[in-house]
C-alpha cells in the first residue's frame, strides 16, 4: 500500500478538516467575547474560503488513481460529485452566516465541514468499510447538527428520533455488509461482484443482505417506509442544518447507493418487469420507490407547516430518484446526478426563504406566508421558482430533471414503463400542494401589515441567486449535464 | 420575425413584474397594450406575407443534446394553421387588454401574468419541436392559475386549482405519450417532423395505445366531454380577460395539440380496431361520439342555467365539441372547418365573455338572469345589448358571421363521415339558438313594459344609458340601474374589433381558408393521409 498515493487522494478532505480545526481554534481563542453574529459571520466566511480552496484543489488535481481494493478513488466522476457536494455546502454556509440560534459557533461550523468530509469520502470509495465509516461520519455530524438549537424541545426530540432511527439503520447496513463480506471474502465492491457472479445459485443470505442494505440507505435518502424521521427533523432542526440534511447528504447517499448496486451487486440485479419479475435488488428498490412516492405525495397533501411539506416532498422526490437507480446505466447516472444536484440547490434556497419567514413571523405555518408577494417580492419570486421547479414546471430545472430521468430510465429499461407512468401520475398529485404554498404567498391577501419583510440581505441574495441558477439550469441543462456525461465516460463507469 | 411575438410578450411581462408597486396603473396598461398591438401587427404582417399556407422555418438551433446524435432543438416554424391561430391570439390579446383597462388592484402583476400567458400561447402555436411545444404548453398553466385565483370572482380559488390540476393531468398524459414515442421510435430528435417520420416505425399496436392517451391529454384542455367540468367552473371564476383568453385561445391549444401532435404522430391510432365494442369500431368513432355528446350536453345544460356567465361557459364546451368532431371527420372539409371554428369561436367566445363579464357584471354586480331582467339593460346599456345581440346571432350560426361558415363546413365533413352524428349536431345547433336566445332575452329584454311608461318624456330627457328605471314594487336594484356607468371607449373599441373580425371571416372565409387548406394538404399531414383512414 503506497502511503504517498493515499495522502495524494486525501488532500481535499485533509484541507477541509484542517480548515475546520482552524475555525474551531479561532473561535475558541479569539472570538469568545464577540457577538454571536460576528462569530457566525467570521467562522462561516472562513469555512466558505476553505471549501472554495478545496474545490480549486480538486479541479487542479490531474491525478487519477485507484487504491488497491477500491479503497479510495480519484477520478473525474468522483471529483465532479465532490465539487457538487462542496458547492451545496458553500450555499448552506452562506445560509448559516445569518444564524443566531446558538453560541457554540465554532463547533457548529466544524460539524458542517465534518459532514461534508464524510460525504466526500462516501463518494470516493468502493470499499464496504470505508463506505460505512464515511456514512457514519456524515450521519453523526448531522444528528448533532439537528439537535443544535438547545432552546427548542422539539429540536431535541427530532434529533433523538433521527439518531435512534439512524443508529438502527446503520446496524442493519453493517449487518448486510458483513453478510456480503461473508459471501465474497473481501470488502471490495468489485470482488463482491465477481463472487456473486461466480456463485452457482441465488444465495438466500444475499437476499437478506440486499434488503438490509436497502434499509440502511433508504433511511439516508428518506425513502418510505424509512422516512418517519424526516418530517420531524426537517421541522425542528435549525435552518442550515435542515438544509444540509436535505441537500448534501442526499447527493452523497444517492451516489453511494448507485455505486453499490451498479458495481457491487450487479449480477444480482433481478428485474422489476410487471409480469416477469426476477429476484434481486431492483424489485426491492422499486418497492421503496413506489412506497416513497405514495407516502410522500399523500402525506404532503394536508400539511400546514411549510417545513413538513418540504420533508414529505423530499420523500416523494427520493421515490422518483430511485427510478434512476433502478435503471443502472451511465445515462441514468447523469440524470440522477442532475436531478439530485438541482434538487439540492433548490432545497437550500427554499430553506433560506423559510428561515427569513420564521425570523419574521416565528412560525413556518402556511398562513404566515400571507402577503409575501407584497412584503418581499424577491423572496416571493424565489419561492415561486423553487416550488415550481419541484413541481416540474418547465422551463425550470426540476422539469428537465424529471424529463431526462424518465427518458433515460425508459431507454435503458423499457420494463420500467409502469414505474415511470406511476411517477408521472404522482407528479400530478404533487402539483396541488405546491400550488397551495404559492396560493398562500401570492393570492391570500395580507392583513393590514403590509410592512416590508425584514430579512438578512445575504439570505435574500442567496435565495435570488439560487433561483437564477435554477432557471439557468432549466433553460440550458447541458451546462451541467455535459460535465457529468464527460466525467462518467472518462471514468469508465459502464 | 414571428418569434418576436413570444419574446416581446415575455420581455414586457418581465418588465411589468419588475415595476415597483407604486407606479401608476396607466403605465402597465399602456405597456401591455403596446405589447399586444406589436405582436398582433407582427402576426398580421406574417399572415399577409405567407399566403401559400405551407410550412416555413423561423428558427432552428441545437438546444439540449440528449446523446451523441440525438438532441432537442429550439425550433419554431409556422404553416397556414399556425399563422391563422397566431393572428387570432393577437386579436384576442388586444381585446383582452382593452377589456381589462379598469383593473386597479395589482395592475402590474395582472398584465404581467396576462402577457406571460399570451407569450406562451404564441409559443405553442409556433413550436416545431415536440419538447418545446410541451414546455410552452405547461408554462401556460401557471399564469392561468394566478389570474383566476387573484382577480377572479365566484369560487376563484377552487376554480383555479381545478383548472390547474386538470390541465396538468392532461399535460402529464401528453408527456407520457411523447416520452414513449421518443424512446420507442429511435428518433434522433424531438422535432415534430422527425417524430412523425419515425412514427412509421412504430407498430400499429403501440400507436393504438399511445394515440388515445395523447389525444385525451390534449382534449382535456379542449373540453372533451366528460373531461370538460373544469371549463364552466374556471370560466365563471376567471376575470373577464382571463375568461376571454381561456375560452378563446387556451382551449384552442388543446385542439391544436390534438391536430398537430396526436393525429400526426400516431395516425394509425385512428385505424379500426380488431373487434367492435358497443358499436364503435375505432378510437376515431369514440372521440367523434364524445364530441357529439359534448355538443348536445353543453347546449342542454346551458339551456337551464340561471347564471349568465355559466350559459356562456357551457356554450364554450358545446362549440369546442364542434371542433373536435371536425377533427375526427378526417376529410379536408371537416378539418378546415374545425380550424376555422377554432378561430371563429375564439373571437365569439371572447366577445360573449366580454359582454357578460365586463360590460354587464362589472356594472350590475350580478350575473343572475332573474336579477338582470328587471334592470332593462337594453335601455341602460344599449351598446352592451347591441353587442350581445350581434355576438349571440353570430354564435347561433347566422350567415354573415364566422360561425356559419365554420359550422357549415364541419357539418358537411361530418355528414360524409358520420351521418348520424351530423344530424345530432344539427340538433345541437338548434338548441344553441334556444339557449342563447333565452339568455339574451332574459338578460337584456325582460324589463316590464311599465318601465317604458314610467320614463317621463316631457322634459325631453334623452333615453340615455343613465336612464331611469322606476318600478312599482320597490325593486332593490332600482338604485343600481340609476348608476350604471356608460360603456367606456376601450370596451367599445375592443367590441368593434372582435365583431369586425367575425364579420370579415364570415363574408370572406377564403382569407383564412386559402392558408389553412394548403397547410392541411401539405406533406406535414402526409402520414395522417397515408396512415389513417383518410377520406
Amino acid at each position: 500500500m503506497n502511503y504517498a498515493d493515499l495522502f495524494l487522494a486525501l488532500r481535499p478532505e485533509t484541507l477541509l478538516e484542517f480548515t475546520a480545526l482552524v475555525i474551531l481554534a479561532l473561535d475558541l481563542f479569539f472570538l469568545r467575547r464577540r457577538a454571536v453574529r460576528t462569530r457566525f459571520a467570521a467562522c462561516s466566511s472562513l469555512a466558505i474560503l476553505g471549501c472554495t480552496l478545496t474545490i480549486a484543489l480538486i479541479i487542479n488535481t490531474k491525478v487519477v488513481l485507484t487504491l488497491p481494493g477500491g479503497l479510495l478513488l480519484s477520478n473525474p466522476l468522483v471529483h465532479a460529485v465532490q465539487n457538487a457536494i462542496l458547492a451545496v455546502t458553500i450555499a448552506v454556509l452562506l445560509l448559516a452566516i445569518s444564524s443566531r440560534f446558538t453560541h457554540h459557533v465554532g463547533e457548529y461550523i466544524l460539524l458542517i465541514l465534518s459532514a461534508t468530509v464524510g460525504g466526500m469520502l462516501l463518494v470516493a470509495t468502493h470499499d464496504l468499510l470505508v463506505i460505512f465509516l464515511s456514512l457514519e461520519l456524515l450521519s453523526l455530524s448531522l444528528y448533532i447538527l439537528a439537535a443544535f438549537d438547545k432552546r427548542s424541545n422539539r429540536a431535541s426530540e427530532a434529533a433523538l428520533k433521527y439518531f435512534l432511527f439512524g443508529g438502527m439503520s446503520a446496524a442493519f447496513l453493517l449487518f448486510g455488509f458483513s453478510l456480503l463480506y461473508g459471501l465474497a471474502n473481501s470488502t471490495s465492491l468489485e470482488a463482491i461482484s465477481s463472487a456473486i457472479a461466480a456463485a452457482p445459485a441465488f444465495n438466500p443470505l444475499l437476499a437478506v443482505a440486499i434488503v438490509t442494505i436497502a434499509i440502511g440507505f433508504g433511511f439516508k435518502i428518506a425513502a418510505a417506509p424509512l422516512h418517519f424521521w424526516a418530517p420531524d427533523a426537517y421541522q425542528a432542526a435549525p435552518a442550515p442544518s435542515a438544509a444540509l440534511i436535505a441537500s448534501g447528504s442526499k447527493i452523497a447517499s444517492f451516489f453511494a447507493l448507485f455505486q453499490i448496486t451498479l458495481i457491487g451487486l450487479d449480477p444480482a440485479a433481478g428485474s422489476a418487469a410487471l409480469r416477469h419479475s426476477a429476484p434481486g435488488w431492483i424489485p426491492v428498490l422499486t418497492i421503496l420507490s413506489v412506497a416513497s412516492m405514495l407516502a410522500g405525495n399523500l402525506g404532503a397533501l394536508r400539511q400546514l407547516s411549510l417545513r413538513r411539506l418540504v420533508a414529505y416532498s423530499a420523500v416523494a422526490h427520493a421515490g422518483y430518484m430511485l427510478i434512476a437507480v433502478c435503471a443502472h446505466t451511465a445515462d441514468s447516472l447523469s440524470a440522477l446526478l442532475y436531478y439530485v444536484i438541482t434538487y439540492a440547490l433548490g432545497t437550500v434556497g427554499l430553506f433560506a426563504i423559510i428561515s427569513c419567514i420564521e425570523e419574521d413571523a416565528s412560525s413556518d405555518l402556511l398562513p404566515a406566508l400571507a402577503g409575501l408577494s407584497r412584503r418581499s417580492p424577491v423572496l416571493a419570486g424565489s419561492l415561486a421558482i423553487f416550488i415550481l421547479s419541484l413541481a416540474g414546471i418547465p422551463p425550470l430545472a426540476g422539469f428537465f430533471a424529471k424529463f431526462y430521468l424518465f427518458v433515460a430510465a425508459l431507454q435503458s429499461s423499457p420494463q420500467l414503463l409502469w414505474l415511470v407512468v406511476l411517477a408521472i401520475a404522482f407528479s400530478c398529485v404533487s402539483l396541488y400542494y405546491y400550488l397551495v404554498v404559492l396560493k398562500h404567498a401570492f393570492v391570500v391577501p395580507a392583513d393590514d401589515n403590509t410592512t416590508p419583510l425584514r430579512a438578512p440581505i445575504l439570505t435574500q441574495i442567496l435565495a435570488a441567486a439560487l433561483a437564477l441558477i435554477t432557471i439557468l439550469l432549466g433553460c440550458f441543462p447541458h451546462l451541467l449535464l455535459n460535465w457529468f456525461v464527460a466525467a462518467i465516460t472518462s471514468s469508465g463507469t459502464n | 420575425m414571428l418569434a418576436w411575438t413570444i419574446y416581446i410578450s415575455y420581455l414586457t411581462a418581465a418588465l411589468l413584474f419588475l415595476l415597483p408597486r407604486r407606479t401608476r396603473p396607466d403605465l402597465a396598461r399602456i405597456l401591455a397594450l403596446g405589447s399586444a398591438l406589436t405582436t398582433c401587427a407582427i402576426a398580421l404582417s406574417a399572415f399577409c406575407n405567407h399566403r401559400t399556407g405551407l410550412s416555413f422555418t423561423i428558427i432552428d438551433c441545437n438546444w439540449i443534446p440528449l446523446g451523441p446524435q440525438a438532441g432537442i432543438h429550439y425550433a419554431l416554424s409556422a404553416d397556414g394553421i399556425s399563422l391563422a391561430l397566431v393572428l387570432l391570439t393577437g386579436i384576442i390579446a388586444i381585446a383582452g387588454v382593452l377589456f381589462s383597462w379598469d383593473i386597479a388592484d395589482r395592475t402590474n402583476e395582472f398584465f404581467a401574468f396576462y402577457l406571460l400567458l399570451i407569450g406562451s400561447v404564441y409559443g405553442v402555436f409556433l413550436a416545431a419541436d415536440a419538447f418545446l411545444l410541451f414546455v410552452f404548453y405547461e408554462i401556460v398553466i401557471i399564469p392561468k392559475y394566478f389570474l383566476i385565483a387573484i382577480w377572479g370572482s365566484t369560487r376563484r380559488e377552487y376554480g383555479a386549482m381545478k383548472l390547474a390540476i386538470y390541465s396538468f393531468v392532461g399535460s402529464a398524459m401528453v408527456l407520457g405519450g411523447l416520452i414513449a414515442a421518443y424512446a420507442a421510435s429511435g428518433a434522433h430528435s424531438t422535432s415534430l417532423a422527425d417524430l412523425a417520420a419515425a412514427s412509421t416505425h412504430l407498430s400499429p399496436h403501440f400507436q393504438l395505445i399511445a394515440f388515445p392517451i395523447v389525444f385525451t391529454g390534449f382534449a382535456i384542455l379542449a373540453g372533451l366531454w366528460p373531461f370538460h367540468t373544469w371549463a364552466p367552473t374556471g370560466h365563471v371564476a376567471a376575470p373577464t380577460a382571463a375568461s376571454m383568453l381561456l375560452a378563446g385561445v387556451v382551449m384552442k391549444l388543446g385542439a391544436y395539440g390534438c391536430l398537430r401532435v396526436a393525429m400526426t404522430l400516431f395516425p394509425l391510432g385512428l385505424a379500426p380496431w380488431a373487434t367492435t365494442h358497443l358499436g364503435l369500431h375505432s378510437w376515431r368513432d369514440l372521440f367523434a361520439l364524445l364530441a357529439a355528446i359534448g355538443i348536445l350536453y353543453g347546449a342542454l345544460v346551458a339551456l337551464v342555467q340561471r347564471d349568465f356567465k355559466f350559459v356562456i361557459g357551457y356554450s364554450s364546451v358545446s362549440h369546442m365539441g364542434f371542433i373536435l368532431l371536425g377533427l375526427m371527420t378526417l376529410n379536408l372539409t371537416g378539418l378546415s372547418g374545425a380550424v376555422l371554428q377554432m378561430i371563429s369561436h375564439g373571437l365569439l367566445a371572447g366577445l360573449l365573455f366580454a359582454v357578460v363579464g365586463r360590460m354587464v357584471y362589472a356594472r350590475t354586480h350580478t350575473r343572475e338572469l332573474a336579477e338582470l331582467g328587471p334592470m332593462n339593460l337594453n335601455r341602460t346599456l344599449p351598446f352592451a345589448a347591441v353587442t350581445f345581440v350581434i355576438a349571440a346571432v353570430a354564435s347561433m350560426g347566422i350567415p354573415g358571421f364566422s360561425g356559419f361558415v365554420a359550422e357549415l363546413m364541419i357539418l358537411l365533413g361530418a355528414w360524409r363521415a358520420y351521418p348520424l352524428l351530423a344530424c345530432s349536431t344539427g340538433l345541437g345547433i338548434l338548441i344553441g339558438v334556444i339557449y342563447i336566445w333565452r339568455a339574451m332575452q332574459k338578460a337584456f329584454f325582460s324589463g316590464s313594459p311599465a318601465t317604458e311608461d314610467a320614463i317621463t318624456p316631457e322634459a325631453g330627457v334623452p333615453h340615455s344609458y343613465a336612464g331611469v328605471s322606476t318600478r312599482t314594487g320597490g325593486d332593490a336594484h332600482t338604485s343600481h340601474a340609476h348608476n350604471l356607468t356608460p360603456i367606456t371607449l376601450p370596451e367599445k373599441l375592443a367590441a368593434i374589433l372582435l365583431i369586425a373580425c367575425s364579420v370579415i371571416v364570415g363574408i370572406f372565409p377564403r382569407l383564412l381558408l386559402d392558408v389553412i387548406q394548403p397547410a392541411l394538404n401539405s406533406p406535414a399531414f402526409d402520414a395522417l393521409r397515408r396512415g389513417g383512414p383518410w377520406q
